[in-house]
């Protein structure tokens, strides 16, 4: 049960992606391209996806427990530290060049371009080097997830 | 249908994978995590891998559905698209999150890293747009 609702969950994910732009870096970049033609798709897509998951987690918190597993595993609090920042900001510049977030990239796997397979090659490549860093103990619940 | 329209649904979409996905294995749907995990060694890979096929079938699925995908060609050349995913990986591994862990899970959660997050990384995306595109010429395929 836990492959099936993983393998739905990944599908709507990635039928939410391809419907809404998000799978075309034109359009990505188009948001991001405040000084050019601005593309507003991307607002509308956070704008669902926000609110939607903002409503559903209240209802679904109220159960205690998740159907399947043991709790509810979150991000312990924490401050907002440079690591985050500089994180975001490396992440920030990769999106800008060329308009692929992990998401969409990985959906676009399916296309069988070659230079997308190159990004999710380096984007992997990236996952391990940053791992490789050394984490300080009180981080180390946050990189469990997202 | 209008695409904004269509954006939003497929926000709407995007946001029943996350509470499906808190809702029964009480994971957060952020993708630089599942797929992360999967390069950096965690050990429930079950249901990251049937997460990852689900997410790259979709779009196929869309296609056999009504013949388009929705996946966009890749808009710069290899060597730029090798450099932003070499970033876009130490990044949110770094930085612990992407767009949808962040930008989608994150703000729902109201966490406050994941606000401060977010707008690093569309602060900092924009940026490079504007820098490329406007003071380089553009990054042409």
């Amino acid at each position: 049960m836990k492959i099936a609702v993983a393998i739905l969950a990944g599908l709507l994910f990635g039928l939410g992606l391809s419907i809404s732009g998000m799978t075309q870096p034109a359009v990505v970049l188009g948001f991001l391209d405040v000084a050019g033609q601005w593309n507003s798709r991307l607002l509308f897509v956070m704008a669902g996806a926000v609110l939607t998951t903002a409503i559903g987690y209240r209802l679904v918190w109220q159960r205690g427990r998740p159907s399947f597993g043991g709790a509810f595993l979150m991000p312990a609090p924490q401050r907002v530290d440079g690591r985050l920042l500089l994180g975001a900001a490396l992440f920030g510049i990769g999106w800008g060049l060329a308009g692929y977030c992990p998401g969409p990239a990985l959906a676009s796997l399916g296309a069988g371009l070659w230079p997308v397979g190159l990004l999710v090659l380096m984007m992997v490549v990236g996952w391990w080097l940053a791992a490789k860093l050394p984490v300080r103990r009180d981080e180390k619940a946050a990189r469990l997830n997202p | 249908m209008h695409p904004w329209l269509l954006s939003a649904l497929g926000g709407v979409l995007i946001g029943l994978s996350a509470i499906l996905l808190m809702g029964t294995l009480g994971r957060i749907a952020g993708i630089s995590g599942i797929a992360g995990g999967l390069a950096t060694g965690a050990t429930d890979r079950g249901w990251r891998w049937a997460f990852l096929a689900g997410l790259v079938i979709a779009p196929l699925l869309l296609a056999w559905l009504r013949g388009d995908s929705g996946i966009g060609l890749p808009q710069v050349s290899w060597p730029w698209m090798a450099m932003a995913g070499l970033l876009v990986g130490i990044g949110t591994r770094l930085g612990g999150g992407c767009t949808s862990g962040h930008g989608v899970c994150g703000i729902a959660r109201l966490s406050p890293r994941s606000l401060a997050a977010t707008l690093v990384f569309v602060l900092t995306g924009v940026a490079t747009v504007f820098v490329v595109r406007h003071l380089l010429g553009g990054a042409s395929a």
